[in-house]
């Protein structure tokens, strides 16, 4: 029999596994197929995995996540050719559990982007619609699961990279609460935001996902242990639950109004489902979230990316005047634009005179976010709004304009900047494309988010097949 | 605020950067505008405000002070693009 995986869920993929319907090497195969049948046009994947290397399903993994022995260029052209010699800790458990490498996906370049246009090494397309984007930086990770090229995937997200592209998408996609998960092993961009993220097709696939990978790392010391397991969830009713719609992260200027339609018709939906609705407000960490990212997040990157210079690994370009020289043109020749942008402003940033009035000052502005929506959690339990205000724009619609392109990410920025988890889930379509509405919740509330989402996505009913696929 | 195109050189020069003129007069442009636009964090008066370093309230990590296997140096030269008797090797400065 021919195995279809466009529909196929990670639970279903280890159901029929379990039942001895398939064995893991045929379900790695039946994946393979459907990328050599529709990833020439898609490009989700930067290299592939030919033979399951464990008993259970197939995964994949954005290509930062550092695989021994499989090479991992965090879609860089300054670590082609890049193998490394250990495992992350996100990809041991990954092993550990059982699940097989299906291979590496296209990324916005060291993770900086929204639309994974940034690749060095060629776009993603989006499943949906070949001539729009996937949403970045996971957009590789979030198409493969889409198209049913992988029946889930891990990403990361620094200001949106797991949650904006699953919006896209049209699937489920987790950014966790900070320090719930390792992120030793993984090429770093801006370490106090990076968070690796599951992304599904279900919500119950992305709790299952999150409950491999989650927990403390004695080599990660930014990890903790969770406060609670993770809860794979049941409840099909919101009884009880406080939803806080944030004026200000519903009505920014820019969200599309069938963006709006599809969240305001889920908002009515939690009260259908039993949820207690009322408006809140986070008057600066929507005006100020997106100017704070763009200073912290670039000092951060340009402390990281220092470590690119042609010297332990990479690429490595060469004059006849020494090694200075070999840093700058190494660097130069490797780095795309967007790295080099952020390199730059971030330098500044962080430069002698400007440190406090910039970096300082977005450390407090991000103090300021934090104390907002701890506000806001007083009176609810979970926070709603859309989670990109557009679906997914045309190729090259963006690209001209690096702050055009930062704004793709004003919704999901502030919630990042506290260090709160994120749910996205997908709630409808506007105009053939789907819509994603994002569920925060205070820290370590992952389960609350599962819940609410699960719930959510049984009353939608959506059908995460593209329809040009199905 | 805008930033010259000297800045830019000098950034880059901070950066280890060797950039192009192309790339100069581009990044020029580009920076500027994103400055313009993050600057907005200093319209607020935050003098009483605590900065937020890191978005979790952790303590400090201690490891026992044991010797574990590490990497074989072989392993840690693995990805070097020049490598001499167990080191990484650069040109000369």
């Amino acid at each position: 029999m021919k195995l279809e995986t466009l529909r196929l869920t990670a639970e279903e993929g280890m159901g029929l596994l379990e039942r001895g319907e398939v064995s893991a090497a045929e379900l790695h195969g039946a994946y393979l197929e459907a990328i050599s049948e529709r990833d020439d046009e898609l490009h989700a994947y930067l290299r592939t995995v030919d033979e399951a290397d464990g008993p259970s399903i197939p995964i994949a993994f954005k290509d930062l996540i550092s695989t021994r022995g499989v090479e991992t260029t965090a879609g860089s052209k300054i670590l082609a050719g890049y193998v490394p010699v250990y495992d992350a800790t996100v990809a041991t458990r990954c092993r550990e559990t059982g699940l097989t490498l299906l291979g590496k996906t296209n990324m916005d370049e060291f993770a900086m982007g929204s639309s994974t246009e940034n690749s060095a090494y060629g776009p993603t397309r989006n499943p949906w619609d070949p001539d729009r984007v996937p949403g970045g930086s996971s957009g590789g990770s979030a198409a493969a699961v889409a198209a049913g090229l992988a029946p889930w995937a891990l990403g990361s997200d620094t200001g949106g990279s797991v949650k904006q592209p699953a919006s896209l998408c049209g699937i489920v996609g987790l950014r966790p609460t900070y320090g719930s998960v390792s992120r030793y092993g993984i090429v770093a961009f801006a370490s106090s935001l990076d968070q690796i993220g599951p992304m599904a097709k279900t919500v119950r696939d992305c709790a299952l996902l999150y409950r491999i990978v989650a927990g403390r790392d004695p080599c990660d010391s930014t990890t903790v242990e969770l406060p609670q397991p993770v809860e794979i969830p049941e409840r099909e009713d919101l009884k009880g639950l406080r939803v806080g719609v944030p004026r200000e992260l519903n009505d920014v200027e820019g969200i599309e109004p069938g963006v709006k339609e599809q969240v305001d018709r889920t908002i009515e939906r939690c009260r259908e489902l039993g949820a207690e609705v009322g408006e809140t407000s986070l008057p600066r960490s929507v005006d100020y979230g997106l100017a704070c990212y763009y200073l912290i997040a670039p000092s951060e990157a340009s402390s990281n990316l220092a470590r690119y210079d042609g010297v332990r690994y990479g690429l490595r370009v060469t004059g006849d005047d020494g090694v200075r020289a070999m840093y700058d043109r190494t660097r130069d020749a490797g780095f795309g634009d967007e790295p080099k942008r952020r390199i730059m402003l971030g330098t500044y940033a962080l430069s002698a005179g400007y440190y406090e009035a910039y970096y300082g000052q977005a450390q407090k502005v991000r103090t300021v976010i934090a104390q907002e929506h701890a506000a806001a959690f007083e009176s609810f339990d979970v926070l709603v709004s859309p989670t990109s205000p557009t679906v997914a724009f045309g190729l090259g619609e963006k690209t001209a304009s690096p702050l055009a392109m930062y704004l793709s990410d004003v919704l999901t920025i502030p919630s990042n900047m506290a260090g709160l988890p994120g749910l996205s889930i997908p709630c409808g379509l506007s105009d053939g494309l789907p819509v994603g509405f994002q569920l925060i919740g205070p820290q370590f509330s992952e389960n609350t988010l599962f819940q609410v989402g699960h719930a959510l996505e049984h009353a939608i009913e959506f059908d995460f097949v593209p329809g040009r696929l199905a | 605020m805008a930033i010259t195109k000297e800045e830019v050189l000098h950034v880059a020069k901070l950066a280890r950067l060797e950039l192009s003129d192309d790339e100069i007069d581009r990044f020029t442009d580009q920076l500027s505008a994103i400055l313009e636009s993050v600057d907005k964090v200093s319209e607020l008066d935050l003098a009483d405000v605590e900065p937020t370093a890191h978005p979790l309230d952790v303590v400090n990590v201690w490891a026992d002070d044991e010797p574990r296997p590490s990497l074989p140096v072989d392993e840690a030269l693995a990805n070097a693009p020049e490598r001499e008797a167990g080191f990484f090797k650069v040109p000369p400065a």
